[in-house]
């Protein structure tokens, strides 16, 4: 399954697409702990497969707690996706 | 087998009973600032209209935004998986799902079992839910209803050009201002609407086997405005606004067995 999480509005589309097909077979999970946000979470989903999501409370300001890893006058270094093993999370933005 | 689903919505909350697959009683209140008595008053009106105790149940799944204050339901299911398991139930053919309720709207792509593939939510904007037409009906001093009905009589659409509901209900307040027809501005405002819309089902693949479940399903100007806007036929069923409690009551019989 392709879980989208956050939002389009008059600015742009400000989505984390993650692949949970993918994400269930990882145990470790090292995403969660490298975003320096923390706005990523375990939970188990409706299948039974523990996988992971955005947090509630960031899935209406993604653009914004996503921000930190995406500055404009430098490299972007987006934590999540560099420990992700599987390459199941991707940025919209 | 007797289970039950509770959709605990933003505005209403829905409650379905089924025996064996088949719905046998349904009910909803408006969920208000308590939503879980809301709910348990939904169920208990619910078991009544059945003839049935609550013992008489043997399982209850719990779905919406206020799924987890619904303390007396056995599980959780979340709104995605309860929509597509109660679609695939009552739209066999449908493989893309729009449901636009009051605060939300959400696309999702499932297969043949009614397993999401896809899913994306809208809950930032108002602009894409059931409240901005109720705010729209308002500033046009007519109903939700009305306004359907209305907007399949409009001649013209006009852009709307505001992302967000506020700025848009300025927009409307200018054109009721320059004398545009309410029934040019109805359908302005489901065609707005309806874009927003679209781009969830863009993102999540649109396919034509399309249904279309929650309360913006029962109304015939925002649904044909969205047909225009997706170039295609749009399945629809009754009682779209219990879809998904039917799927999370789907849900808890599958739990059991």
């Amino acid at each position: 399954m392709i879980a989208n999480y956050g939002y389009k509005d008059g600015s742009g589309e400000f989505f984390i697409s993650i692949d949970t097909a993918k994400c269930a077979q990882c145990e470790a999970k090292p995403c969660v702990e490298a975003c320096p946000e923390k706005i990523l979470v375990i939970f188990t989903d409706d299948y039974d497969d523990e996988v992971i999501g955005v947090k509630e409370e960031h899935r209406k300001k993604i653009k914004y707690s996503c921000g930190p890893c995406k500055p404009i006058t430098e490299k972007r270094n987006l934590s999540c996706q560099k420990a992700c093993p599987s390459g199941a999370i991707v940025h919209s933005w | 087998m007797i289970t039950a689903g509770v959709d605990a919505g933003n505005k209403f909350t829905k409650v379905v009973i089924i025996r064996d697959g088949e719905v046998i009683s349904r009910d909803q209140l408006p969920s208000g600032f308590d939503r879980r008595q809301s709910a348990f008053k939904a169920f208990k009106r619910a078991l009544s209209t059945a003839g049935l105790n609550e013992d008489d149940v043997q399982k209850v799944m719990a779905t919406g935004a206020g799924r987890s204050e619904v303390d007396f339901a056995g599980g959780t299911v979340t709104e995605v998986g309860a929509a597509a398991r109660g679609s695939i139930h009552v739209i066999p053919e449908s493989r893309t799902v729009i449901d636009v309720g009051a605060e939300e709207g959400r696309a999702l792509k499932m297969d043949e079992t009614g397993k999401v593939l896809n899913f994306t939510i809208s809950d930032k904007c108002a602009a894409g839910a059931g409240s901005f037409i109720e705010m729209m009906s308002q500033a046009l001093e007519i109903t939700p209803e009305e306004m359907g009905s209305l907007s399949l009589q409009a001649v013209q659409t006009v852009p709307m050009n505001a992302q967000c509901a506020v700025f848009a209900e300025s927009e409307v307040i200018s054109l009721i201002h320059s004398r545009v027809p309410k029934a040019d501005i109805a359908r302005s405002v489901f065609n707005a609407m309806a874009g927003r819309i679209s781009s969830l089902v863009r993102r999540v693949g649109l396919n034509k086997e399309l249904a279309m479940i929650g309360g913006m399903a029962k109304n015939p100007g925002f649904v044909r405005e969205l047909e225009k806007d997706l170039d295609t036929k749009i399945f629809l069923t009754e009682n779209p606004d219990f879809v998904s409690a039917l799927g999370a009551a789907l849900i808890a019989a599958e739990k059991i067995s």
